[in-house]
């Protein structure tokens, strides 16, 4: 099954400006590895070891971000959307 | 003269020029502005801030902008005094005050990062503003686009106090309130920016907007006559200011503006909203996001992207964390008013009550200096005390029924002091560095 990923501007430089990126997968993990087959280079910046996601990278299933999940092995759905989404400042 | 050099990532290193960018297109990690603090080396001094303007733009020289600034003309360099009283009461011998609760014009230590970010959003041509916000940010970021002229956009969970909203809607902004938590507007926020292209203060500005907040370390150490207090307590929310005062400090020594005494910083959070505390606790720096459930709104932040930074200083400079309850930071705040004449918001209760229990615990000796961190002010909140302040009974008005009332409540009528009667000595409200 194939789910949406958005894509941020500061990656968008390995995705040829596209925001969203249709990847087929059955979890969070898979869909995110699965990123580098149409967006090589991606995965050096969101993982920092195999099933690793760098310090800095938020990454949300629809409206929840994933480590209140199952982290990278939580299933997804035809339909979902991960967003992936740099830290920001408090306020 | 400008010092910047340029952005560089705190993560990989990676350099980049001046521009509206926060994260690293390397490692995702923050840009943080980087100066050629060898240049300033006999150009910044005590004696060239103290010619500077008594805001803070006297530290200009170590802030980010290119330019003259645009906004913030009467923010900063608020009231830094010893606390007397308050001392007395928890047996601490050098306890003092920086008070944000009355920083202009929206009464938060906001008003800093705001003005860098807004000054610097002009420099780069913008015309729109924006923030996320648990509310002091923006109120903040709409007063200060009103000054500035800017078109403004503040972003807000649908649950903030009817004071922040209000706060902000006088100034003219377009408010958003967004179902949810902090956590989740920022999320659409990080969206919005990359969308709309618009100035977001403390996201694609945040490299700017962050080195807002060493002025409020600047202030301490200059206010504090050219020294640095030995503990400060600070309040932890997205984690920008902890660490900026811990790099306020640095760069102080650096420059050799002070000595180097070996500040310790210590991070405050509620308890209901306690990811960093927790993590320092623990040992360990990674921060477990939480789910914010904490009467401490304008803190209540489960995912904070500096708290990483946070937990660094508090380690690096030999401090600590605390957290408090919602009853330990209403009882905080009353102190503080009771004892001070001081009325902060919860994020200031937070840090008293955390203050309290590291000194309860020996971890800050009672003998130090120690600087409590009132970021915020109480009449924005008016919420957080409500319940705990009944409405007093009405009475007639006769004398009759005064003395009624006062026998009611028990209250022992004080002997009137007769005229001739010197006043006594109250506590100084101190400006040390500035006498």
């Amino acid at each position: 099954m194939s789910v949406k990923v958005r894509i941020p501007s500061p990656l968008r430089s390995f995705t040829q400006g596209a925001d969203v990126i249709e990847v087929a997968g059955t979890s969070v993990g898979e869909v995110l590895n699965g990123l580098k087959d149409k967006a090589s280079g991606i995965e050096t910046r969101l993982f920092k070891a195999p099933n690793q996601l760098n310090r800095f990278v938020n990454v949300y299933l629809n409206d929840e971000d994933v480590r209140f999940l199952n982290n990278l092995e939580t299933p997804v759905k035809e339909g979902d959307e991960i967003s992936i989404v740099p830290a920001i400042a408090g306020g | 003269m400008s010092y910047v050099v340029g952005l560089k990532c705190k993560e990989c290193g990676h350099r980049t020029g001046i521009a509206p960018e926060h994260v690293c297109q390397q490692c995702f990690g923050p840009y943080e502005v980087e100066y050629d603090y060898a240049a300033m080396l006999g150009k910044v001094t005590r004696e060239s801030i103290a010619a500077g303007p008594p805001n803070l733009w006297r530290y200009k020289d170590l802030l980010p902008l290119s330019g003259e600034p645009k906004t913030g003309f009467n923010s900063g360099f608020t009231p830094f005094r010893k606390a007397l009283r308050l001392g007395q009461e928890l047996g601490c011998t050098d306890l003092w005050i920086k008070d944000d609760s009355c920083n202009y014009p929206t009464y938060s230590y906001k008003e800093r990062v705001v003005s860098v970010a807004i000054s610097k959003a002009v420099e780069f041509g913008f015309d729109t503003v924006g923030c996320a916000s648990t509310g002091n940010l923006a109120n903040s970021t709409a007063a200060h686009a009103a000054m500035a002229g800017l078109r403004c956009f503040v972003m807000i969970p649908h649950d903030l106090e009817l004071g922040k909203v209000l706060g902000s809607l006088i100034f003219g902004p377009t408010m958003v309130r967004i179902r949810g938590t902090y956590d989740d507007v920022n999320r659409l926020c990080t969206e919005i920016a990359d969308k709309y292209g618009w100035a977001i203060v403390n996201v694609n500005l945040r490299p700017y907007y962050t080195e807002g907040a060493k002025t409020y370390g600047f202030e301490i150490a200059e206010q504090f006559g050219w020294r640095l207090p030995q503990h400060t307590v600070v309040p932890t929310a997205g984690g920008t200011i902890l660490p900026k005062i811990y790099k306020a400090y640095r760069e102080l020594i650096e420059l050799g503006l002070v000595q180097d005494n070996q500040p310790r910083i210590y991070c405050a959070q509620a308890a209901g909203c306690n990811p960093v505390v927790k993590a320092i606790h623990k040992g360990v720096d990674l921060i477990e996001p939480q789910k914010p459930n904490t009467m401490a709104k304008s803190i209540a932040i489960g995912n904070p992207a500096d708290g990483y930074y946070v937990w660094h200083a508090v380690k690096d400079s030999g401090g600590w964390g605390e957290s408090a309850t919602d009853r330990e930071i209403v009882d905080a705040i009353k102190l503080l008013a009771r004892t001070e004449g001081i009325w902060t918001e919860p994020a200031g209760g937070t840090t008293l009550a955390a203050a309290v229990k590291l000194i309860q615990q020996g971890r800050i000796p009672r003998n130090e200096s120690i600087v409590i961190s009132i970021t915020g002010n109480g009449l924005k909140t008016l919420e957080a005390v409500q319940n705990d302040l009944p409405m007093p009974e009405v009475i007639e008005a006769k004398l009759s029924e005064f003395d009624k009332l006062l026998e009611r409540q028990r209250v022992k009528a004080r002997p009137v002091r007769p005229a001739t009667a010197p006043l006594q000595a109250v506590a100084p409200h101190v400006h040390a560095g500035l006498s």
